[in-house]
C-alpha cells in the first residue's frame, strides 16, 4: 500500500486507510485527543487528496472495525446490496463527490446507491465537501417517514417538542407540551428525557402524553427517551408507546457502553411493531453525536466522523422514523466550538441523508463550549436550507433538565416563516383547524399555553 | 534623571499617543451630552424570582391558569413572542443567564467546606481547567502522587468508599455538598455499612470509580461530582455508583443519581435514595444495566 501526494514541491505519506480517513478530516478537538488530526493544513489538504483517489471497493474493504470483530461493521456490510456495489465499486471518492453534486444525478439514483454504501464510503465524501457541497448535496435527498403523521417532506420542517422537567414532574411536563404546542411544537414526536429511569415513572409519562394526543386530537406520537430496555418493559406491560428510542454507538464496543447491542435492538424493535398504538410502520427513533466512540474507548482508533456514519447505517437496520444527531451535548474535548459544532451539524445531516435515513438535529451546545445562541440559530438556518427534517423544541431554548441549550420553541415557527417552510402537512392541518395557526403563520391565539386549559 | 521625571515623560508621551492615534479616548470628553436630566434609567433586578414569574403574553386566554401553568416548572414558558421571536425582556433574561454561567465555569471548590467536612484534597491527572476540558482521559486518572496519598490515607476494604469531584460546576459541590454528606454517612451507617475515607479529587471526572477503587477495593464505590452547569444554574450535582467499579468498567456498569439541588433533586432525598441504591447493589452484587437485569 501506498498513499502519498506531493504538495507544493514537500511529499505527504500515509501509512493506512485508517491514518489517511482520520487527517482529511476538517478539524475537531475530538480527533486531535484521539492523536488522529493532521498535524498541519497542508497535510490535512494533501490527505484529501489523496482520499479522492481510494475507491469505494477499498473503502469496504478498509471498515473501521473488522468483520470478524463487530457486529456493526457485519450489520452494514451485509445489507449492502451486491448489484449496486458492483456498479459503483470501481469509483474514487472523487468521482462519487461530483457524482452527487451533478445536476444529473437525481434523488431517486442517490437513494438507490444508498443502498450499497458502507459508513466508510459516507465519512470519505464528506471529508472532501465543503459546508455548501453538505448543504447543497443534502437538499437533494428526501426521506420520508410515517408513524401517526408524515415527516421529511419537501417544504416541511417539523418540531420535536421537548418538554423535560428537572425531577419529572407531569403537571410541569404537561405546562411546557401546551407552550411548545401553541407555537407549533410537536410534530416530530412530544419527547421527554426522563430523570428517573423506572419503569414506574416512565409509564406514568407514557400515558400522560398519551392522554394529551388524544385529549385534542393532536396527529402525532409520544416517546420517552429512557434507556431501550425501560421501554421494552414498558410495552410488555401495556403503557401507550409511540416511538421507541435509543442512543447508538458507532462500534459494537460504543453500544455496549450504551448497555445494549443488536440483538437487544432487533427484539426491541420486534415489540415496537407489536406493541406501539400508532399507525407505523416507522416506530424507533434513535439520537447519535460525534465523539461518543471515542468517549466510551471505542473507536478502534478510527476518527469521529467515520464512527458516527457507521451509527446511520447501523439505524437504518430498524427503518426509523427520525434520527438525530445530537451535535453540540457531548463537549467541547470533540467539538471545540462553533465553527466545529456547525460543520459537524452539517457533516452529520449530510451522512444522515445520503444513508437512507430520515434525519434531523439537536442543533445545542453545553455551557463549556465555545459556542452562543446566534451560533445555534445560524447552524439551523443552515440546515433548513439543506432540508433537514426535525429540530428540537424548548422552552427559550433552556432545557430545564439535561443543562444544556439548544432550539427554542420559537425558532420552528421563525424558521418556517422566514424560509417558506410548513410543519408536518397532518400537524398544519390541525393547528388551522384550532385556529392556532393559517396559511403558515402563528395567528394571535398562538404562543399561549392557556389555550390548552379548557379541554 | 529621577525616576518621577521619567515617568513624567512617558505619561505625557503616551497621552499624545493616545490623542493621535484615538486608542482610548474618554467618549464622555470628547462627546459631551446634552443635558440629559430628565432621562433615569435604574433598573430592578431582572433575575429575581419575582421578576422571571412574570408572564410575558399580553392577553392570555386565561391568565390565572396561565399563572398556574408557569409555577409547575422552572422551564421558560410563558414568555410571549412578537411575530415569531421571543420578547425582549425574556430574550435580554435568557443573555443574562448565559453570561453568568460562562463567567462561573472556572470556579474553584471552597477550600474551608472541604476543610469543614474534613476532606483531604488530591488531583486528578488534568493539570489545569483548560487541559481538563480537552482531555476527559487524563480526568478519568489519579496522579501517582494521589495514589500514593490515597494508599497512605484511606482505609482499604470498607463497605463502601464515598469521595467527591468538582467536576464542571465546583460550585455545585460548594452547593450542595454540607448537606448530603452526613445524609449518606449517617445513612450507610446505620444501615450497618462501613464507609471508607472520604476525600476531594480536583478537576475530576466520572471515570475517576475505576482509579480510585483499584487502591481502596470497597464493595460500592460512589462519586460526587459537579454536573454540566445549565442556564443560570451552576448548582446540579450528581452521585455515580458502581458496584465494584474496576479499570474496565463503563458507564453501562455504573448507576447515578442526577440534578440533586435545592430546586431539583433536594440532596436530603437524594442522600436517602443513594443509601438504598447502596444496600440494593449490595444485596445483588450488581450495579448499571446488570442491577437491571436481577
Amino acid at each position: 500500500m501506498l498513499l502519498r501526494t506531493k504538495l507544493f514541491g514537500k511529499t505527504f505519506e500515509f501509512k493506512s486507510v485508517r491514518e489517511l480517513m482520520g487527517k482529511a478530516n476538517e478539524p475537531k478537538s475530538g480527533d486531535e485527543l484521539a492523536g488522529l488530526a493532521a498535524t498541519s493544513i497542508a497535510e490535512r489538504v494533501a490527505a484529501k487528496y489523496v482520499l479522492a483517489e481510494i475507491t469505494l471497493e477499498t473503502l469496504r474493504a478498509n471498515p473501521a472495525v473488522p468483520y470478524d470483530r463487530d457486529d456493526v461493521t457485519r450489520v452494514i456490510d451485509d445489507a449492502v446490496n451486491e448489484t449496486i456495489y458492483s456498479e459503483i465499486k470501481g469509483w474514487t471518492v472523487g468521482d462519487f463527490r461530483e457524482w452527487l453534486l451533478a445536476d444529473k444525478t437525481t434523488a431517486d439514483m442517490i437513494r438507490r446507491v444508498s443502498n450499497a454504501l458502507t459508513g466508510e464510503m459516507v465519512a470519505a465524501v464528506t471529508k472532501l465537501m465543503s459546508n455548501l457541497d453538505l448543504i447543497y448535496g443534502a437538499k437533494k435527498i428526501r426521506v420520508t417517514s410515517h408513524c401517526v403523521n408524515t415527516a421529511g417532506l419537501p417544504g416541511t420542517l417539523a418540531s420535536r417538542c421537548q418538554p423535560n422537567h428537572p425531577v419529572d414532574s407531569p403537571e410541569g411536563i404537561r405546562a411546557a407540551i401546551y407552550e411548545g404546542l401553541s407555537y407549533g411544537s410537536g410534530d416530530s414526536v412530544i419527547g421527554i428525557n426522563p430523570v428517573d429511569d423506572s419503569l414506574s415513572s416512565v409509564a406514568r409519562l407514557l400515558d400522560m402524553t398519551y392522554d394529551i394526543i388524544g385529549t385534542w386530537q393532536i396527529p402525532t406520537q409520544n416517546c420517552l427517551l429512557s434507556h431501550v430496555t425501560t421501554q421494552m418493559q414498558a410495552m410488555k406491560k401495556g403503557a401507550p408507546v409511540g416511538l421507541v428510542f435509543q442512543s447508538l454507538s458507532g462500534s459494537q464496543l460504543g453500544n455496549e457502553s450504551f448497555g445494549i447491542d443488536v440483538g437487544m435492538m432487533d427484539e426491541a424493535y420486534a415489540l415496537a411493531q407489536k406493541y406501539c398504538w400508532p399507525t407505523g410502520p416507522n416506530y424507533m427513533y434513535f439520537e447519535s453525536g460525534q465523539g461518543s466512540a471515542l468517549s466510551a474507548d471505542a473507536h478502534n482508533g478510527w476518527d469521529q466522523l467515520t464512527l458516527e456514519a457507521r451509527i446511520y447505517g447501523l439505524a437504518k437496520r430498524w427503518k426509523p422514523y427520525q434520527v438525530n444527531t445530537v451535535v453540540g451535548f457531548i463537549g467541547p474535548e470533540y467539538l471545540y466550538d462553533a465553527i466545529q459544532i456547525t460543520r459537524a451539524g452539517l457533516e452529520d445531516h449530510f451522512m444522515g441523508k445520503l444513508t437512507g435515513i430520515p434525519m434531523g438535529c439537536d442543533a445545542c451546545y453545553t455551557n463549556h463550549a465555545r459556542a452562543t445562541q446566534n451560533d445555534i440559530e445560524n447552524l439551523a438556518v443552515l440546515l433548513s436550507a439543506a432540508g433537514c427534517n426535525y429540530f428540537m423544541g424548548v422552552p427559550m431554548g433552556d432545557d430545564a433538565m439535561l443543562a444544556y441549550q439548544c432550539t427554542s420553541f420559537h425558532d420552528a415557527p421563525s424558521l418556517r416563516q422566514t424560509l417558506g417552510l410548513r410543519p408536518l402537512p397532518e400537524f398544519e392541518a390541525w393547528m388551522e383547524d384550532l385556529g392556532l395557526m393559517k396559511a403558515g403563520v402563528l395567528t394571535d391565539k398562538a404562543g399561549d399555553p392557556s389555550f390548552f386549559l379548557d379541554r | 534623571m529621577q525616576e518621577k521625571d521619567i515617568q513624567a515623560i512617558v505619561e505625557s508621551v503616551l497621552a499624545e499617543l493616545q490623542a493621535s492615534e484615538g486608542a482610548t479616548v474618554d467618549t464622555a470628553q470628547a462627546y459631551p451630552a446634552a443635558d440629559v436630566d430628565d432621562l433615569q434609567i435604574d433598573l430592578d433586578d431582572p433575575t429575581l424570582p419575582e421578576a422571571r414569574q412574570q408572564p410575558g403574553i399580553e392577553r392570555p386566554i386565561n391568565p390565572d391558569g396561565l399563572r398556574a401553568l408557569m409555577a409547575a416548572t422552572p422551564a421558560r414558558i410563558g414568555v410571549g413572542r412578537s411575530g415569531p421571536r421571543p420578547r425582549t425582556a425574556a430574550s435580554l433574561l435568557f443573555l443574562a443567564d448565559h453570561g453568568v454561567t460562562q463567567d462561573a465555569l472556572m470556579h474553584a471548590v471552597d477550600a474551608d467546606l472541604l476543610e469543614e467536612l474534613g476532606l483531604f484534597s488530591v488531583e486528578s491527572q488534568a493539570a489545569d481547567r483548560q487541559t481538563y476540558l480537552k482531555r476527559p482521559d487524563l480526568g478519568r486518572k489519579l496522579t501517582e502522587a494521589a495514589k500514593a496519598v490515597l494508599r497512605d490515607r484511606c482505609t482499604k476494604n470498607p463497605d463502601v468508599q464515598i469521595f467527591v469531584g468538582d467536576g464542571l460546576s465546583g460550585a455545585a459541590i460548594d452547593h450542595n455538598l454540607r448537606q448530603i454528606m452526613p445524609v449518606l454517612e449517617q445513612g450507610l451507617n446505620s444501615a450497618g455499612l462501613s464507609v471508607g475515607t472520604p476525600f476531594f479529587v480536583k478537576n475530576a471526572r466520572v471515570g475517576l470509580l475505576n482509579d480510585v477503587n483499584g487502591i481502596v477495593d470497597a464493595r460500592v464505590c460512589a462519586i460526587l461530582i459537579g454536573e454540566r452547569p445549565g442556564l443560570a444554574r451552576a448548582q446540579s450535582m450528581s452521585i455515580y455508583l458502581g458496584y465494584r467499579p474496576r479499570s474496565a468498567s463503563t458507564d453501562a456498569n455504573r448507576d447515578a443519581i442526577c440534578n440533586i439541588y435545592e430546586g431539583g433533586l433536594n440532596p436530603l432525598e437524594a442522600g436517602a435514595h443513594a443509601v438504598q441504591l447502596i444496600q440494593r447493589m449490595i444485596r445483588d452484587k450488581a450495579s448499571g444495566v446488570g442491577l437491571k437485569l436481577v
